[in-house]
């Protein structure tokens, strides 16, 4: 049981020792000790869940302490490790699916010049993931909550010679401090309620604090959610999060920290059970996120855009969970969505790779010929993701329309749009990516700046192709290498089998029973009959599978299809336009008014001041003579001044 | 005979002092020779030593004259510093006068 310490302390270790050694240890060997580290965690965490399996489902919650990390008074924040179904089910694919991409890290930054750093930025990531999932109180876990948004920053802006890409990780470290505000007030307000953080103390005695409290509380923490798992309004910032390496996308903004969001939900779940508005505000917001992310999917053209939108939208899906209730389907899908969507973002980037950093889906096309295994696992990404019978995201989008389904019927209504949507999108780009006609051949109008690895002072083999990478490809697209295959093939398997672990069939739900003991005692009970649940999944896999139909038929034969790419829809509903202008000219009004009130009234009085002293100075320096008898003069005048204050005194 | 009559009172002597002490400020505000305004000063300290006595007589206090040998032995140090002073500024620069002397000008 000891094992559940070192889940977050080998990664740990790892990050410590590449910060003294990665420059020593290098290509590859830094990657190699990264990726041990978190393996191993994997192990451990694997021993836990075994430890845990071994146990009465009552007694599957164990605080492992571990020190006391603060002592005010009453107030004490002990740093202990919560072990219980729900965090060793998201440790468990955090190292695991954390791992893989890792793998395939040593292979996709090799020749990246700064090199080791990027697997210390890793490894601190996922102790830092760790920490938040496995922290027993609201502060560990906000600790983890900002360890992985600093490292998401660091890690967006991995390739800081890239204007666009130091801008983007500005932008999600700032979108994200409004999150992280209402998290920290959020925990303000627990403790002002239940006088303690730690989850198993307050959680269970919830309903003794006034509805007031709790709301503001829920909504709060919901805020902080919004942010971290990208939601309207704050999901501005996953999708330029797109320009860090690609593993990082996958690994932060997929498959592991975008979904913390989701998980603070499910481990408030005792406490929003209280809220039921909030749960409300919780699945529609969800659900017009799912829908409007997947909106802009459909006419994106850049291959790892489409894919951040399509991750916002399942992100949407996860909180139309979370908000009907259903917690364990939310966490099945994050599961589930942690297989597919680390599995398309390698897919992507081994595509981006082998076409020397092309990124635009209309310059790729009939890559199936020449990347054989990539294509293959994509397409069993893309069918997991569509939701084709039999797939992990039919197990587990089926269990959140059903979920949703029950909880209201208009919300149904969208989570089945935006399941046909996402069937839709993903075979544009499945269609424009593998199928169809080679376009990368011709020439570009214009090299637009949106290459993954584009202007980076990378030796080879990176370099020599980016050198002509303006006018045309001379090399044939050619498939990764294999330490890249092998993480797609093993998360393709994920894809193709990860539904098994929550098959709607009573003795079958295994998650469900799973996570029963943390998740099951507050969910409210969802009444949808066998029959309908059958019946409403039938209609979405129909839905998806008529999208797929028409996708592929579309863009099969041609990549240009303007009128179902409207403008509108490619610059994002123009929202990002939208802040810029509220929040952009409002601030620069505020700076701009600020900067004349500092130049006029702080500098005038600084100015004035010196002016003053100058002029007091030019003027006094008059009296300065230098003939004796002015001075005599001036001291006689004194005498006599003096000599008439005293005679008039005297006299007085 | 006449001025046998005058019997010169205390009151003679503090307006003489009074007298020399103003000649001596003058001169020295408006004479522009160091040697001359040197002289003014002295003027000055011997009018004050006159002031002394005289009111050590009319108040019989023995003080006012013990502060006399005072000024003379300080007016006497003064006289070798300052005519050291003078004998110097008058080697660098012939027939200066003090108003020549202003480099200290702000």
């Amino acid at each position: 049981m000891n094992a559940a310490y070192l889940i977050p302390a080998l990664p740990l270790a790892g990050f410590v020792l590449l910060v003294l050694f990665g420059r020593k240890l290098a290509d590859p060997l830094a990657g190699w000790v990264a990726t041990l580290a978190i393996g191993s965690s994997f192990v451990a965490t694997a021993v836990t869940f075994a430890y845990l399996l071994g146990r009465d489902a009552e007694h599957r919650a164990v605080t492992k302490s571990m020190f006391t990390w603060l002592s005010v008074g009453g107030f004490q924040v002990k740093a202990s490790l919560l072990v219980d179904p729900l965090s060793i089910t998201m440790c468990l694919f955090v190292t695991g699916v954390g791992t893989l991409i890792h793998l395939y890290s040593i292979g996709y930054m090799h020749g990246d010049p700064r090199y080791s750093r990027f697997f210390v930025y890793l490894n601190l990531f996922a102790f830092s993931m760790l920490m938040l999932v496995l922290g027993d109180n609201l502060l560990i876990t906000f600790l983890g909550w900002e360890g992985v948004g600093a490292c998401s920053y660091f890690l967006i802006s991995f390739w800081f010679e890239r204007e666009s890409a130091a801008v983007a990780g500005k932008k999600a470290f700032v979108t994200n401090r409004v999150g992280d505000f209402g998290f920290l007030i959020a925990t303000f307000l627990t403790f002002g309620a239940f006088g303690s953080l730690t989850y198993h103390e307050f959680l269970p005695k919830a309903g003794t604090a006034s509805h007031t409290t709790l709301v503001a509380i829920a909504l709060l923490l919901f805020l902080g959610a919004c942010g971290k798992s990208a939601q309207i309004p704050l999901y501005v910032w996953l999708p330029d999060a797109m320009e860090g390496p690609t593993p990082v996308s996958a690994l932060i903004h997929a498959a592991t920290m975008v979904t913390a969001g989701v998980y603070l939900m499910a481990r408030m779940s005792p406490l929003l059970h209280f809220t039921p508005h909030v749960l409300d505000l919780v699945a529609w917001i969800g659900a017009i996120t799912a829908l409007f992310a997947a909106t802009i999917a459909c006419a994106q053209d850049d291959i790892k855009k489409v894919l951040a939108y399509s991750t916002i939208s399942q992100l949407g899906y996860m909180f139309l969970a979370v908000g009907s209730g259903a917690y364990v389907a939310a966490v099945f899908h994050m599961v589930t969505h942690a297989f597919f969507k680390a599995l398309l973002f390698l897919g992507a980037g081994a595509v981006i790779h082998g076409l020397h950093d092309e990124q635009d889906m209309k310059r790729m096309g009939a890559l199936r010929k020449y990347m054989p295994v990539t294509a293959a696992t994509f397409i069993i990404g893309w069918l997991a993701i569509s939701g084709f019978p039999g797939l992990a995201g039919f197990w587990s989008k089926d269990d959140i329309l059903a979920a949703a389904w029950g909880h209201s019927k208009a919300l149904w209504v969208i989570g089945a749009v935006t399941a046909g949507l996402t069937a839709y999108y993903m075979t544009r780009q499945v269609a424009l990516v593998f199928f169809g006609q080679p376009r990368w051949k011709e020439a570009r109008p214009e090299h637009h700046g949106a290459a993954d690895k584009a202007e980076l002072t990378t030796p080879e083999p990176v370099a020599e192709h980016t050198a002509d990478a303006g006018e045309h490809h001379p090399v044939e697209p050619h498939e990764a290498p294999p330490l890249m295959l092998i993480p797609l093939v093993v998360l393709a398997v994920g894809a193709l089998f990860g539904g098994l672990l929550n098959l709607p069939f009573g003795t079958w739900a295994f998650l469900e029973r799973w996570l029963h003991p943390v998740l099951g005692g507050v969910a409210p009970e969802i009444h949808v009959a066998g029959s309908t649940k059958i019946g409403i999944g039938a209609v979405v896999t129909v839905l998806a599978l008529i999208a797929i139909v028409i996708g592929f038929s579309i863009w099969s034969r041609r990549p240009e299809n303007p009128a179902l790419e409207p403008l509108v829809l490619k610059k994002a509903w123009g929202v990002d336009a939208l802040y810029s202008f509220l929040f952009g000219t409002g601030g620069a009004f505020v700076a701009a008014e600020s900067a004349a009130v500092d130049k006029q009234v702080i500098d005038g009085a600084v100015n004035g001041t010196g002016s003053l002293v100058r002029l007091a100075g030019r003027e006094g320096r008059r009296l300065q003579t230098g003939y004796v008898r002015n001075y005599a003069l001036g001291i006689a005048g004194g005498v006599v001044v003096i000599l008439g204050y005293v005679a008039v005194r005297a006299g007085g | 005979m006449l001025l046998a009559a005058v019997q010169p009172t205390t009151t003679w002597y503090l307006v003489l002092g009074a007298l020399l002490f103003t000649i001596g400020a003058v001169g020295l505000m408006v004479r522009r020779n160091p040697l001359v305004m040197f002289m003014c000063v002295e003027l000055m300290l011997n009018a004050v030593n006159l002031t002394f006595v005289t009111f050590a007589r009319m108040l019989d206090d023995i003080g006012g004259q013990a502060l006399v040998f005072f000024v003379l032995v300080v007016a006497a140090a003064e006289v070798v510093v300052g005519l050291g002073i003078i004998v110097s500024i008058f080697r660098r620069r012939v027939g200066a006068t003090a108003d020549d002397l202003h480099i200290l000008k702000g």
